[in-house]
């Protein structure tokens, strides 16, 4: 019997088809199905802003490109109360400036927690796991919007970069990663040879963590450049960050679907470019941090 | 047994060990390795608790301080204690946003997981092009909430709708999605959905593939067929996961805020009408910036941190539970 049954477990993961880990009609079905679904309402996104708004309200709706894009930017652009441009520039300034401080800090803070011992290390990191579970946007407005009027920043782009220069998300993935990435002997060694602190961190941290710290930095972009309630409340029309000035052109040019979708298709377009070129690495990076988690 | 304790390990073991042994006693005299080693660990930290200090607890602090005052924007103040909370308690619009929100939660997060369990087991089989697909899931999530809200926004609209046409199709008539609690409740939950399935997917899938495969060898050995090793085996073997998920998913459905505003078209933070799709997160954006009631906006926020607070509490035990008792 033992015999029949090792014969027959060694036989089962060669034999060419595999019951349970091939994909069977179904599971192409379920995946087809899923992608198409993913994939509409961003197509039909596209396809809008080259379309008119004639055309836009067809029945059945137009599901092929049209030729209007370049006019319909125009349009775009030349709009006086969305300022999509200026939303736009605002929008890169913001979320580059916040991705910088939040890798910057996350690494520095995830090097401690996972290579170097300190008292209190262990408290500090889960008082850090604690502070992710309260929502600060909702909870802190009234008091960050009197700290900017008070400090007379209220309609500019400072007001919205500095509440988020830190994030505990960051700190607790890249402590995940530096203990991961980096191996204990080579600190050690690099302390032996008499490094410093500071400079085990530059030479011999910084290169290993950064794949980590790429999926970090396209996360908190892609976060920073969605950002919407707090510039809603602390941000002035006139001085926008493109995803307000979606709202003002929504609010302004309700029945104008064609300008804002070109508004939508332009502001999802940058991260779109990045996640094509870096889509493998944020995939990874995501399933990667989700074991470890 | 007696084989095994001859392994080699211990023989291994001295040799990166005696360098390091050898020269920290001459380390140890300087002066600035010792400080080098006690305090820097501390600064490398500071930054991250010294701005959350700023823009995280003395924010919350201050919030409870100000839910404490009637207190006016640029005004007034005056001690009331918690008359604030009092108040919010018999305050129908208040639980009216709090029945919104716990309504469109719930009714977004069971499908979502659903189906993204169903994807991730689907992303899990051997099929060719498998990036390919992972990254068609995961697009949704490149685009911004604004961005998903306005398209949403117009397939749901009454009159030159897809959806709409799309259900005339079917006789059924044309739908005001925004009139009605339940048809608002739903046109938001497939917005949250619509961009939230695919990552929760892939999170899951990460999960997944750490499960042994002995198990489902040795399942399909005894007859199990692929329907029972997934009830049986993935799904309690996924629990932690489902935890992680279902705590992320709490927490972003209970400040729900960017989509109702957007489906809105108008942001008054008023939720339609009848408030019948205003969220908590709104209701506090309006008492502050609309009605300049910043203590009552303050009382909420604290409210809304204990709904979460308890959201995650009865989430937590649900989800243990998953697949636990079989």
């Amino acid at each position: 019997m033992t015999a029949v049954q090792a014969q027959r477990r060694r036989k089962s993961p060669a034999s060419a088809p595999n019951r349970i880990w091939d994909a069977g009609p179904l599971t192409k079905v379920v995946l087809a199905f899923a992608l198409v679904l993913s994939a509409f309402p961003i197509y039909y996104m596209f396809i809008m802003a080259t379309r008119t708004n004639d055309e836009a309200i067809d029945t059945p709706p137009p599901l092929l490109p049209g030729g209007h894009l370049g006019e319909n930017i125009q349009r775009l652009l030349s709009t006086e109360d969305a300022y999509f441009a200026t939303g736009l520039i605002n929008s890169a300034i913001v979320a580059t400036t916040v991705t910088v401080s939040v890798v910057l800090i996350s690494t520095l803070a995830g090097f401690a927690f996972a290579k170097l011992k300190f008292r209190g290390s262990k408290i500090l990191l889960g008082l850090i796991l604690v502070t992710m579970m309260v929502p600060l946007q909702q909870m802190g407005v009234v008091p960050l919007y009197e700290m900017m009027v008070t400090l007379g920043w209220t309609g500019q782009i400072q007001a919205v970069i500095l509440p988020f220069l830190v994030n505990g998300f960051g700190v607790f993935m890249m402590t995940q990663y530096t203990t991961q990435a980096v191996p204990d002997e080579l600190v050690e060694a690099a302390r032996v040879d008499g490094a410093s602190t500071m400079r085990i961190y530059a030479n011999v941290v910084l290169p290993a963590v950064r794949p980590g710290m790429a999926v970090l930095a396209l996360l908190t972009f892609m976060q920073n450049w969605n950002e919407f309630m707090w510039p809603l409340i602390v941000l002035n029309p006139d001085n926008p960050v493109v995803q307000t000035s979606i709202a003002a052109l929504n609010q302004a040019h309700g029945t104008d679907y064609v300008m804002l979708f070109t508004g939508t298709a332009a502001s999802v377009l940058p991260l779109f470019i990045v996640f094509v070129a870096f889509g493998r690495q944020i995939v990874g990076g995501l399933m990667e941090g989700a074991v470890k988690a | 047994m007696t084989l095994n304790v001859d392994a080699p390990a211990p023989a291994r073991r001295p040799g990166p060990r005696r360098p390091s042994g050898h020269r920290s006693a001459g380390r140890g005299g300087s002066g600035f390795a010792r400080f080098d080693l006690r305090a820097t660990p501390y600064f490398l930290v500071s930054p991250y608790f010294l701005l959350f200090a700023i823009f995280g607890v003395f924010p919350l602090g201050y919030t409870l301080w100000v839910s404490l005052y009637d207190w006016e924007l640029a005004g007034d103040k005056s001690f009331i204690g918690l008359d604030n909370y009092i108040a919010l308690i018999t305050d129908g619009s208040f639980w009216n946003a709090v029945v919104n929100t716990l309504g469109i939660f719930v009714i977004s997060t069971i499908p979502q997981l659903i189906l993204a369990l169903v994807i991730s087991n689907a992303l899990n089989k051997r099929i060719r092009g498998r990036l390919f697909f992972r990254l068609g899931i995961l697009l949704p999530l490149v685009t911004s909430v604004v961005a998903v809200a306005v398209v949403f926004t117009q397939l749901y609209g009454r009159d030159y709708g897809m959806i709409n046409w799309f259900l005339g199709l079917f006789g059924v008539d044309a739908i005001e999605w925004q009139n009605q609690s339940w048809s608002a409740w739903l046109a938001i939950s497939t917005m949250i959905d619509w961009r939230w399935t695919g990552y929760n997917a892939i999170i899951l899938l990460a999960a997944m593939q750490t499960i042994p495969k002995d198990l489902y060898e040795a399942a399909s050995l005894d007859g199990a067929s692929p329907r029972r090793q997934f009830w049986q085996i993935t799904v309690p073997m996924l629990r932690p996961t489902l935890v992680f998920v279902v705590f992320i998913s709490t927490i972003g459905g209970l400040t729900l805020f960017t989509e109702p505003v957007m489906f809105e078209g108008n942001p008054t933070m008023a939720g339609g009408a009848t408030g019948q799709y205003q969220t908590v997160a709104m209701f506090i954006v309006k008492e502050a910036f609309r009605d300049f009631d910043m203590g009552y906006a303050s009382a909420a926020a604290w409210l809304l941190f204990a709904l979460i607070l308890i959201g995650t509490l009865i989430n937590y035990s649900f989800t243990r539970r998953i697949g636990g008792k079989k």
